[in-house]
């Protein structure tokens, strides 16, 4: 194993008292550990501890999470590969949008209930998720822009400054705040949020605030003023216009020159807040450094900085604009959060990179999974063998379908999941769904049809025969024989059959006539099931007079041979009333088949080994006297054919 | 498909009811009840769509359903029936038949009565599959093939008929005031369990019933067994049919491959205009239905109709790619479901 990338991170057990020792065992998204008496005598610990490293899929916010970015996902896959490229990038990006307005909606339920609780625990929980997930949202709007849009020089950093945008949002909030009160411009946040403005590039904004200023002095009207034309006619490039790349930049250049040559000329030297406004607009690195509050953070400044000094920035010059910003804005002291190392991956376009530092810090495979099935869809990603065989995208998918697979409700999302990961998800899938807990047959109706979908036989009949056995050990056979029948089982229907004709045998009279009735080919599964259908057959017909075919059907079940040996002399029995009724109805040769069968018997009978016991001696007693019974009567009915025979009538069988 | 919107919920819905209006007035149904399954902790639910003084509303507003209470409920959510307006019955798969009362003033829902294992094995519990009710009696069927029946307001069980069948029994429904009808399989080759059952609302002895392999059934329970028309439906189990309570020309059908389809019969151009629906007409077209055996035209078109004859038209009413679809409920022009997907769907503007 190769070195690791983080110190393993080190849960207390708190329940656990100290100096004992703990066994483990590993669970498929937990590990349970106990106490052992390893070493020292003492009493044991009755307690098990569940350890679990995920616990948000036990969130009922995130679970909206999973569910819909699950139908997002489904979506995402059945994308025709055929399309143009063109049309495809922007399914991606919408698709991208799509699952970051779901990260969003989630995060605003959280904030919403995480502000309303009042148990402090819920609200610092909730309050953590929330930062997860902005953090998230932050990394995806960002990979976004950089590798599906992957926009180039120009609207770029057009990009990007919606990113800093949409992720510092408290500059609306001071900017209500100011908006509201009696005299906007004397507010101690005023200039504050005109800077934060400019910060952002939105000069729109800064300039309606500067003009509320501008009125209560009127004395430096000028000097409003030129800071307004310098704000108005700064240019910002248009994708959809016909300007090049090249003739922005040397517009832009222009008005930079412009703004440096007012700075030269100290016109606004006298108003220390616009000559600092100046100064940013010019891009002097010291006066933006000067505003880390504002800035709040090292990507703020980095974007705020190519809008000022590079705004025709190359995605591949990116990263050391990154690098350099990060290390100008951050403490030498500080240690980078993982956050900032991420995203400075994603500045320098090594998306794995991005992947993995996400895996570390996350303690759910939810959003690498997904992005990394997005970036792949987009073609992005390197086909990277790991050692495990398969490539980064099926890897990730099957660690957090699998994970999904632990929850006791979400184990269906995680079954699209499988089925998306080529070459491994069906082994995963058929290890997983026999460990779905069937307590009710909807489920298991449910779970057959996931099998049966996806042809994996083995579990179908697994499953099938754990409702049968539940079935047949609550005395329900109807149910047991139908799901046996589902399963094809044909030992299970044998065994149920056999059941079915004891309970005849102790009862006299068939139970669940409806289904066996009913069966119609499913009876041919199995010899055992056949006979009973046909001998249940058998009893009907007798039941109505028809005794022709009854007695057809009765001789063609004991030449067949499909009944159980222990079921002939049942069957050589029913034949007796068949046998003592007025009319003959045997034919001649159905008689001699009757007599051979009876020999058959009753020499099976004569051979039984002489220690067997007293009960069975006397069945066996019993069963040679019905046998010469019954040979007295098939006797008595050859001799009634031949009578007839020789008289000439007609007699049945001819 | 614009009036119908994905609301997440975080359980997977079993069951959705809508809470009956009564009969003499317009309103839309404003408030359903959900049942939950395959959670750990199960509950049911009250939501609103908010629908009143609807009329004032603009066209286009489409609001969420809001949760109004909710409570715990042992054991998954097999069935779920309005005894009245504010009572509940649900069955559960630990073989418990409860009636909740949902307090309206204050919002909260609490166990009026509860029949813990009625339905059982000797030495287990037998989920309770399904329920119906024509308040005070209630009637409950489960796995153990049992048919039990109760009243509201009384303590013990009222009857038992055991062994009913040795299979289980999905889904039970009246068909006159002292009859009722269970279901089990059925076959046509294959054998089949049957899943769901619904009387047409008009004519007691035309009755819809959904399989395992999809197929929607029409029977005339007083001819025999075998169905009048098959119509091959869904890809998958079907859950539950229902006919549309007052334009019964209309049918609708949910199952687990994730579609929920509308089904709609064309009718007879000479029948009279006031047995052709519409929810103000259906106590006229009761009173004037004629006695079997008449007029041709008041067979219903269910019976004659077979889908190659073009006469029934089906319409899909949700995105697709949903996971299972497990329950349904239409009343006036509002249908609601609830999937597999842990999402609840609404649509307030259903053509009937």
């Amino acid at each position: 194993m190769e070195e690791l990338d983080v110190e393993p991170a080190i849960t207390n057990i708190p329940a656990a008292s100290d100096g004992k020792h703990l066994g483990f065992a590993w669970g498929p998204g937990d590990i349970l550990a106990y106490e052992t008496l390893y070493m020292a005598p003492g009493s044991g610990c009755s307690f098990i501890h569940e350890v679990r490293k995920d616990e948000d899929i036990y969130s009922p916010i995130l679970r909206k999470l999973f569910n819909e970015s699950h139908h997002i996902f489904v979506g995402l896959q059945t994308i025709r590969e055929d399309l143009p490229s063109k049309n495809k990038k922007t399914q991606f990006v919408s698709i991208s949008k799509n699952y970051r307005s779901v990260i969003r909606a989630c995060m605003e339920e959280l904030q919403q209930v995480a502000v309303s609780t009042k148990v402090a625990e819920v609200a610092t929980q909730y309050g953590n998720q929330v930062s997860i997930l902005l953090a998230i949202e932050l990394i995806w709007n960002l990979c976004e822009v950089l590798f599906i849009d992957a926009a180039p020089a120009g609207p770029l950093l057009l990009h990007l400054l919606d990113w800093v945008r949409l992720h510092k949002g408290d500059v609306d909030e001071k900017a209500r705040e100011v908006l509201q009160s009696e005299s906007p411009a004397e507010h101690h946040d005023y200039w504050d949020v005109v800077v934060s403005y400019v910060l952002q590039g939105r000069f729109e904004e800064a300039r309606q605030m500067l003009v509320k200023q501008a009125t209560l002095q009127p004395a430096a009207r000028n000097m409003y003023k030129l800071m307004d034309t310098l704000l108005s006619k700064m240019p910002f490039y248009n994708p959809g216009g016909t300007q090049t790349l090249t003739e922005f930049d040397v517009k832009w250049r222009h008005w930079h020159e412009e703004v440096d040559r007012c700075l030269q000329d100290n016109s606004f030297a006298s108003n220390q807040h616009l000559e600092i406004i100046c100064k940013i607009l010019v891009g002097d690195e010291d006066t933006l450094l000067e505003h880390k509050e504002l800035l709040s953070t090292w990507y703020h400044f980095l974007v705020t900085r190519l809008l000022f000094c590079h705004p025709t920035v190359k995605p591949t010059e990116l990263h050391y604009y990154a690098q350099s910003c990060m290390t100008m804005f951050l403490d030498l002291r500080s240690v980078p959060e993982p956050l900032d190392s991420i995203l400075l991956a994603a500045f320098e376009f090594d998306i794995h990179q991005v992947i993995k530092d996400c895996s570390i810090a996350l303690n759910n495979w939810w959003f690498v999974a997904h992005l990394t099935d997005l970036l792949d869809h987009c073609k992005l990603l390197q086909s990277h063998n790991l050692h495990f065989g398969s490539n980064l995208r099926e890897f990730l998918l099957l660690e957090y379908a699998s994970g999904l697979f632990t929850h006791h409700s979400l184990w269906q999302l995680a079954v699209d999941y499988f089925d998306n990961c080529p070459e491994f998800g069906h082994v995963y899938l058929e290890l997983q769904i026999e460990r779905v807990p069937l307590d009710t047959e909807r489920k298991a109706l449910k779970v057959l049809r996931i099998c049966e979908q996806r042809q994996m036989s083995e579990q179908v009949r697994s499953i099938c025969k754990i409702m049968a056995m539940r079935a047949l050990r609550n005395n329900r056979l109807g149910s047991a024989l139908s799901w046996s029948i589902r399963a094809k089982d044909a030992a299970f229907a044998t065994l149920i059959s056999e059941r079915f004709l004891q309970d005849y045998c102790a009862r006299g009279t068939f139970s669940d006539l409806d289904l066996i009735d009913n069966l119609g080919p499913a009876m041919l599964l199995s010899d055992r099931l056949t006979f009973l259908v046909k001998y249940r057959e058998f009893h009907k017909l007798y039941e109505e007079n028809r005794f022709s075919e009854a007695a057809k059907l009765l001789l063609s079940l004991i030449t067949a041979k499909i009944a159980p040996r222990s079921f002939w002399m049942t069957l050589l029995t029913d034949a007796l009333p068949l046998l003592e009724q007025k009319e003959v109805i045997f034919s001649a040769d159905q008689t001699h088949e009757l007599m051979f069968c009876l020999e058959e018997l009753t020499s099976s009978l004569n051979t039984t080994a002489p220690g067997t016991d007293r009960t069975m001696q006397v069945r066996i007693s019993s069963c040679t006297q019905t046998c010469n019974r019954l040979q007295i009567k098939i006797l008595r009915c050859k001799s009634a054919i031949t009578i007839a025979m020789r008289k000439g009538k007609n007699a049945p069988g001819f | 498909m614009e009036s119908v919107n994905a609301k997440y919920v975080s359980q997977k819905i079993s069951k959705t009811r809508w809470r009956p209006v009564s009969h003499s007035s317009l309103q839309q149904p404003d408030i359903f009840a959900t049942g939950s399954w395959d959670n750990e902790d199960n509950k049911i639910s009250f939501w609103s769509i908010g629908n009143h003084g609807s009329s004032g509303m603009d066209e286009g507003f489409e609001g969420d359903p809001q949760l109004l209470c909710e409570h715990k409920h042992d054991g998954d959510v097999l069935d779920l029936q309005f005894l009245d307006q504010d009572r509940i019955v649900t069955t559960s798969s630990t073989g418990a038949v409860t009636i909740f009362r949902h307090h309206q003033n204050s919002q909260t829902i609490s166990v009026s009565q509860r029949w813990p294992r009625v339905h059982r094995y000797p030495c287990d519990n037998a989920p309770c599959t399904g329920v119906v009710c024509s308040s005070p009696e209630i009637v409950t069927v489960g796995e153990d093939g049992k048919i039990i029946v109760f009243r509201a307001d009384q303590e013990g069980v009222i009857r038992v008929i055991e062994n009913a069948d040795s299979s289980t029994i999905h889904a039970v429904t009246y068909l006159r005031t002292t009859e009722i009808l269970t279901c089990i399989l059925y076959l046509d080759d294959v054998l089949l369990p049957l899943h769901c059952v619904d009387r047409h609302p008009n004519q007691q002895h035309i009755v819809a019933t959904g399989g395992q392999d999809g197929m929607l059934c029409v029977w005339d329970v007083r001819q025999g067994s075998t169905p009048f028309s098959l119509m091959e439906a869904h890809s998958a189990e079907m859950w539950e049919v229902h006919f549309h309570p007052t334009n019964p020309d209309h049918l609708f059908t949910c199952s687990e491959d994730g579609s929920l389809l509308h089904w709609e019969t064309s009718t007879h151009s000479d029948m009279p205009s006031f047995l052709q629906g519409g929810r103000n007409n259906s106590m006229i077209s009761r009173s004037a239905m004629a006695p079997a055996g008449g007029n041709q035209s008041l067979i219903s078109t269910w019976l004659s109709g077979d889908s190659s004859k073009g006469r029934l038209e089906t319409t899909h009413m949700l995105p697709s790619q949903t996971l299972s679809v497990n329950s349904l409920d239409v009343l006036g022009q509002c249908l609601v479901c609830g999937t597999d997907g842990e999402a609840i769907f609404v649509n307030r503007q259903v053509p009937v």
